[in-house]
């Protein structure tokens, strides 16, 4: 599958978008600047982007607690994001989100979710919809290796295989869920067969691949595109942070951590692939690092300088109309 | 005018609504009914058979699912959220609790945590409370747990009037609406009008007009209640009855309004007593209009316990007539 280099450079761009978002988010929460519970996505970037990089704004996700690489490769605006993280009125949702409830509906960001598994039921409806409206929109719903034990999971893919809709499943496999391991949480061997014992396909990439993400979720949402019911992809990549900001990851075999960054990095196999095929320089690919950083230095400095809620917002937002 | 049934109603609400507007479908387990079976492919409509007929004009609009509470109300909700307008069936209110987080910490709250920017206009229906001997996991109230979330609107009809104007108001709304059918009621009958027709939320019906006591009621304890009222006439006492008709916008304004005129309150529901609406309402008055109280409040609502099977049992658990009648007088006298 050719991907042309402008969509090569800007799978590029979201991915050091994400990398660098989360790592300025971890430093600002260790300076005190960023409150609530946050979950990084580091190292996950390539399920993100190869995922949605398919995708159209009339095509929708829904995230997890660890959503922010999901809404910017979905296109969610990052200085919005960056001041909903710091809590600002200005911020995406208002400041009444935070990290875990990002969302964008305009842009097909059905939002981050608190609730593990709380988003494949909702990722049914909307590939219901698109469904009961004759369009050939797709639903994703990202959720990792703890939502499949998680009985909302097993209700929306077999719902989705019932009413034939176009819903994709992206299942990534960190290895926890938070301190404990897939090896213990699933009963079974083969979580691919027992998922495919739901009646659709699944599609396994290395998440630590872009190019492997790409094409697997190139399968999967064109078998639902085509109106062939749901599909499964699984991306199997570990986190390179804990389950939250300040887990001390006590569940880490010795020197795991240092092998997955090591071996298991996708901007560095996406630069070691490009320095291998010539589609896209050394020098462009450090363009765009360039303007990713000025980026996310921009967003935390205007999110620092953004207006801060007052207390009459509290009540604001509950409904649309309160009669 | 013609009398219909609740029940019929409700039917007619959802039909005239899919008539007028491409993007309401319903959606529940047996809905249409007798999918993949021998029998008739929608001649279920529904195991109360409120959605009767439906799949007969609108196959594509009228979807039957797998028995999956989380799923029905996740897939109403995702729908809504991308401009759809579904009506959903839980069937029995108990089912909520395996189905609470899609109610209460995604649908309910999309519209808060999204800064406003996102609207959820589902509306889920249950057939709720008790009188069938159905036990205790087929007929609790639950309206009154779910009034307590804030981003949910909670609508209780008491009568076939008020169901389909109420009704159509929800499948409107633009605020993920959770419709509670008193299932006792559904043959009961009123003059109901064949066209289409609104009824505001937050708008209490006064059912009877008095000036001794407030009476607020919910649901099926509504009718018990104006029975009640009535017979209390022959010795010379008056009672305003109010039907908030929604817990969620409550209609303050009128409850408050007519405990300052008469003095005395009597709150009803069949839900057990702790954390309920008769607490929230007494609590309501004793805040607010404290200094017009001539009487104690009382609260008739069923004991602190589960519904029980056994038709005494569950006669005895019901608040009826009686109870009403005698708490009317313990605050008179």
């Amino acid at each position: 599958m050719a991907i042309p280099k402008e969509k090569l450079l800007q799978a590029y761009r979201m991915m050091k978008t994400i990398r660098e978002f989360e790592e300025r988010v971890n430093a600002e929460i260790m300076n005190g600047q960023i409150a609530g519970f946050t979950h990084l996505y580091t190292g996950q970037e390539a399920n993100a982007v190869g995922v949605c990089e398919h995708l159209t704004d009339a095509d929708t996700i829904i995230s997890t607690h660890r959503g922010h690489g999901h809404c910017i490769a979905k296109g969610a605006d990052v200085i919005g994001m960056m001041k909903e993280l710091f809590g600002s009125s200005a911020g995406l949702c208002k400041g009444k989100g935070g990290s875990m409830h990002v969302a964008d509906v305009d842009k097909g960001i059905l939002g981050a979710n608190g609730i593990v598994a709380g988003g494949p039921p909702i990722s049914v409806g909307s590939a219901l919809a698109a469904k009961i409206r004759g369009d050939n929109h797709v639903a994703v719903s990202f959720s990792g290796d703890g939502s499949v034990n998680q009985g909302t999971c097993f209700e929306a893919m077999n719902m989705a295989v019932v009413l034939n809709v176009p819903a994709i499943f992206v299942i990534e496999n960190n290895y926890y869920s938070e301190h404990t391991s897939i090896n213990y949480a699933v009963g079974c061997d083969d979580l691919k067969a027992r998922t495919e014992a739901f009646g659709f396909p699944v599609f396994v990439a290395d998440g630590s691949d872009f190019f492997a993400v790409y094409e697997a979720a190139g399968k999967a949402i064109e078998h639902a595109r085509a109106g062939n019911g749901p599909a499964g992809v699984f991306a199997e990549q570990g986190r390179y942070h804990g389950h939250f900001v300040g887990d001390p990851q006590s569940y880490r075999g010795e020197g795991e951590l240092d092998e997955l960054r090591e071996k298991y990095d996708p901007l560095k196999n996406f630069r070691a692939k490009m320095a291998e095929t010539g589609e896209v320089s050394g020098e462009e690919l450090d363009a765009v690092d360039a303007e990713v950083l000025a980026l996310i230095d921009q967003a935390v400095e205007e999110a620092k300088a953004a207006p801060r809620p007052t207390a009459e917002e509290v009540t604001q937002d509950v409904y649309i109309n309160y009669a | 005018m013609p009398e219909k049934t609740m029940r019929d109603a409700i039917n007619e609400a959802l039909h005239q609504a899919m008539t007028e507007d491409d993007s309401v479908f319903v959606i529940g387990e047996d809905v249409a009914g007798c999918q993949g079976a021998e029998g008739e492919t929608g001649s279920v409509g529904g195991v109360f058979g409120v959605t009767g007929g439906i799949y007969n004009k609108w196959p594509d609009r009228c979807i039957d699912t797998p028995i999956s509470e989380s799923a029905i109300v996740g897939a109403a909700a995702g729908a809504a959220l991308v401009g759809m307008r579904p009506v959903a069936e839980i069937m029995f209110a108990d089912f909520i609790g395996v189905c609470m987080d899609q109610i209460i910490n995604q649908m309910g709250k999309f519209r808060y945590m999204f800064g406003g920017k996102s609207k959820c206009p589902a509306v889920i229906r249950f057939a709720s409370g008790g009188g069938f001997s159905a036990a205790g996991q087929h007929s609790q109230a639950m309206y009154q747990v779910m009034t307590s979330f804030p981003g949910l609107k909670v609508v209780i009809p008491s009568n076939a009037y008020d169901a389909k104007g109420l009704m159509l108001t929800a499948i409107q709304d633009d605020d993920p609406v959770l419709f509670f059918e008193p299932k006792v009621l559904y043959q009961e009958t009123a003059e109901v009008p064949d066209e289409m027709y609104t009824i505001p939320f937050g708008e209490a019906n006064f059912v009877r007009e008095g000036d001794d006591v407030t009476v607020v009621a919910f649901g099926q304890m509504v009718p018990k209640a104006a029975a009640a009222i009535d017979a209390l006439a022959d010795e010379g006492i008056s009672c305003d009855l109010i039907d908030p008709r929604t817990s969620s916008p409550l209609d303050t304004g009128a409850i408050l309004e007519s405990v300052e005129a008469t003095g005395r309150l009597v709150v009803v529901d069949e839900a057990p007593p702790r954390c309920g609406l008769t607490a929230d309402i007494a609590g309501l008055a004793a805040d607010k209009a404290f200094k017009s109280l001539k009487g104690p409040i009382k609260q008739v609502c069923a004991p602190h316990s589960p519904t029980p099977f056994a038709p005494e049992l569950e006669a005895a658990y019901i608040p009826d007539a009686g109870k009403i009648t005698a708490a009317i007088k313990e605050t008179l006298a």
